[in-house]
């Protein structure tokens, strides 16, 4: 007797099957996406200790409920403060000689502006009706003027840009854990070069 | 010479569309490994600033909080802006038990490294954000996020 062979299962139908279900997977699909500026609040301690900051060494930005920006008690367009940001910071004041001074600063060392980045400190200050939206403008482009400068020191001192290399290492590009370890002790480097002090002061009641 | 017969020209072979639902399935695995699936569904109205200072958000180690006038469909909750956290609203009084609640929802060897993720309708008045801040720093819960969308503010 001859041996029946075995009907074919027709599989015309398994591209119909396979697209209704890459069409469910594709409407459903939310390709994650998030990303945002990241920031350390400070700890809540009782009585802290009252630190003295120089005048000189201070950047005051000040946001009113109209989002309208006063730094430095001069008022002041958004699309400025990254370029005033930079110049505070970079500016150098301590003369040279003196254990405070910046060796590689490019700023124009006037003594009434910053000693050196270390000391210089961004403080920002809000209405309580400012819009969110300014805010973050406004830290943007704060945190842009730090990255800014960070990215000139690193390439002064390594080569690469420090967002850059920062960006490939949050991101898993670079595979090798050795030279991951070495880069990730450069940018902190770049880091205490250039430390990122932004202080924000609660909040004035709106209006005051 | 008839083994070589030539074919009769003019009639078009058809495609074979044997390797078709490969092709499909191929792309039907590429959906179903991206997709995430959202979890809470958004009660607040959700226009993120624009900036472009960024950092990537590390997914497994973040909880969310959302912020921002009462979204389309839930009017009847007010044109105030207010705080959602998980899939409800909450009060500022409120956001340290429902973020202990999501805490305890994320793996056990990240909970102590918790990333704040704040998603905030740019229309929002900076002082609910502050209130936020503070509850924060009240839980010890100090690395924060902001969530933008790429571009710049200055280039409208």
């Amino acid at each position: 007797m001859a041996r029946r062979a075995s009907p074919e299962v027709n599989a015309g139908s398994m591209a119909d099957i396979a697209f209704l279900l890459l069409i469910f997977f594709l409407v459903t699909t939310t390709i994650e996406k998030d990303k945002g500026i990241a920031r350390q609040l400070p700890p809540k301690i009782e009585d802290t200790p009252d630190v003295i900051i120089k005048q000189k060494n201070l950047f005051i930005v000040n946001v009113n409920k109209h989002d309208q920006l006063l730094v430095e008690e001069e008022l002041m367009d958004l699309k400025d403060l990254r370029q005033a940001a930079i110049e505070f910071i970079d500016n150098g004041g301590a003369p040279s000689g003196s254990p405070e001074f910046c060796n590689f600063c490019k700023g124009k060392r006037s003594p009434e502006s910053s000693d050196n980045p270390d000391k210089a400190v961004i403080s920002v200050q809000n209405d309580r009706l400012t819009s969110y939206k300014m805010y973050i403008a406004v830290q943007n482009e704060l945190v842009a003027a730090y990255n800014f400068l960070r990215d000139r020191e690193s390439e002064r001192l390594y080569g690469w840009k420090y967002t850059q290399m920062k960006k490939a290492i949050d991101e898993g590009d670079i595979t090798d854990e050795k030279r991951v370890e070495s880069i990730q002790e450069k940018l902190q480097t770049v880091q205490d070069l250039i430390p990122l002090k932004l202080s924000e002061a609660e909040p004035k009641k709106s209006g005051s | 010479m008839s083994k070589f017969k030539k074919k009769k020209s003019g009639e078009i072979p058809a495609v074979n569309t044997a390797s078709l639902p490969d092709i499909v399935f191929m792309l039907l695995f590429f959906f179903m490994v991206v997709t995430v699936l959202r979890d809470s569904q958004l009660l607040v109205q959700q226009k993120l600033p624009k900036g472009d200072q960024v950092e990537k958000l590390k997914k497994d180690r973040s909880v969310f909080i959302y912020a921002g006038k009462p979204g389309a469909g839930y009017e009847k909750f007010g044109k105030e802006a207010k705080i959602q956290i998980g899939d409800k609203f909450t009060d500022v009084s409120n956001i340290k038990f429902a973020l202990e609640e999501l805490r305890r929802k994320l793996r056990p060897e990240l909970q102590d490294k918790v990333m704040v993720a704040l998603k905030v309708d740019e229309e929002t008045n900076t002082g609910l954000v502050t209130d936020i801040k503070q509850e924060l720093r009240d839980l010890n819960l100090l690395k924060l996020i902001y969530i933008t969308t790429p571009g710049n503010q200055l280039d409208n």
